[in-house]
């Protein structure tokens, strides 16, 4: 295996797109360095993106936040624009793993590992956040997150292109939202369930605009179409919220593993779906 | 196969050595520098016994690659302890027993030095929720949260 740890964007690229064998890059390293130990992974070349220029900033922009590839999650959860503006975001990158993993695991990362557990995933899903695409031929295109994994381990990314930011859109006014995953305990487990819920409020608190996304019920994060239909036009009202609930439950595709059930799954897919709906509307609430 | 060149600080001394680039940072500690006081418990990033400081963030070594030192500033547990005298959380370790076989101890006390370096006042459960990613199996983890919080409050002057 070789290392490299380009200084430009455009080396990096290169390198890939040369590499004859396989190739992988390098951010945060949590989850590439377990799969290179473990055997799963045996790369001829691993690019560092981290002396890369901009690759660990969080920079305003058009009134939302650009998060770059190799922002570690310690740095995210103290940036208070972000926090502000996607607080959902935000509690989904720190449930990733202990403090030592979040002083290096990256949200970008997350995205292109590929995890159907993935927990910032539904979170930048329901934020309707965009992926930058760098390309070897000296080419960006900005992708919605949820283009990126196409199944467990999987992405829809051709040979030699890197995601190098994310971009967090400016949140409208009057909008929040939340992300709730179970572990059957308290810190430092996999998903059973994710939900990811972001909503817009109207004047008169009735919700405008809703997205819901699930993670680990799928073999990869679900957008519930019927779940945001439920509530929208509604004051999240005990019979909009169950109408959540049901059709959080009735998206779910999830598996029998040893983390849950298929039953199981489906119920807490609704159980959380239905929470973070109402955890969003607080935060909107709050803020307008 | 070729081997790198890292160059890098480790407890504030220049430090130089070659590594093959499938080498992680705590190899490279323990093997390249002879700094075995970082252990390998799980070697995938689960168990904390490898947490040291990398540019200022606390990480397991395990989890680096060695070559991605080059340049960068590393702290391990040799250097917590001053000149002839211990960190007062080595101290209060030592004082309430917070340790039995002593394999997680270095990685407690990096990550908990860490912590009060952030978080001067932290309550239990903050301890807690920090120090999740360090695995203890002999303690049951109470002499060890309780050394942390009464250091805390020892460094308050409390």
């Amino acid at each position: 295996m070789r290392y490299e740890a380009p200084r430009t964007l455009a080396d990096a690229t290169g390198m890939l797109a040369s590499c004859p064998g396989a190739a992988r890059v390098l951010a945060g390293g949590t989850d590439l360095l377990v799969a290179l130990r473990s055997g799963l992974v045996e790369p001829e070349l691993v690019v560092d993106i981290k002396r890369i220029p901009g690759m660990e900033d969080i920079v305003a922009e058009d009134g939302g936040w650009r998060v770059g590839a190799a922002v570690p999650g310690a740095v995210l959860s103290r940036h208070d624009g972000v926090r502000r503006q996607w607080p959902g975001v935000v509690e989904a990158v720190e449930l990733i793993g202990s403090t030592q993993i979040q002083g290096r695991a990256t949200m970008v990362g997350n995205l292109c590992n590929a995890s159907p557990a993935a927990d910032s995933v539904p979170a930048m899903m329901a934020a309707g956040a965009l992926a930058r695409v760098a390309g070897p031929d000296g080419r960006e295109r900005d992708v919605p997150v949820g283009d990126v994994a196409t199944g467990p381990g999987i992405t829809s990314l051709a040979t030699g292109e890197v995601v190098t930011s994310v971009f967090l859109p400016e949140a409208p006014a009057r909008s929040a939202d939340a992300y709730l995953r179970l572990i059957p305990r308290t810190e430092m487990d996999i998903a059973v369930v994710g939900a990811a819920v972001s909503l817009t409020l109207d004047e008169g608190g009735r919700c405008a605009a809703a997205k819901v996304v699930l993670g680990a019920v799928g073999p990869r994060a679900l957008v519930v179409e019927d779940g945001a239909a439920a509530i929208v036009g509604t004051s999240l009202d005990d019979e909009a919220v169950a109408a959540l609930e049901a059709a959080a439950s009735a998206a779910a595709q999830p598996i029998d593993d040893k983390r849950g059930t298929v039953s199981y799954r489906r119920k807490v897919a609704g159980v959380l779906a239905r929470r973070a709906a109402r955890i969003a509307a607080t935060r909107a609430g709050e803020r307008s | 196969m070729s081997l790198q060149h890292v160059t890098t600080t480790v407890n504030g001394d220049a430090a130089e050595f070659l590594c093959d680039a499938t080498e992680t940072l705590l190899d490279a500690l323990r093997d390249r520098l002879g700094l075995t006081g970082s252990k390998e418990g799980c070697a995938s990033g689960d168990c904390g016994a490898c947490s040291v400081m990398l540019e200022g963030r606390l990480v397991c070594a395990c989890l680096v690659l060695a070559a991605e030192a080059d340049g960068r500033e590393v702290e391990t547990i040799e250097g917590m302890a001053g000149t002839g005298e211990l960190h007062p959380l080595q101290t209060k370790f030592l004082e309430l027993g917070a340790l039995q076989c002593g394999v997680c101890t270095p990685g407690f006390l990096v990550a908990a030095k860490a912590l009060l370096e952030e978080h001067p006042d932290p309550d239990e459960t903050e301890v807690r929720y920090w120090l999740a990613g360090n695995l203890c199996r002999c303690t049951g983890y109470d002499k060890i949260i309780r050394a942390v919080l009464e250091t805390a409050a020892d460094l308050r002057g409390q």
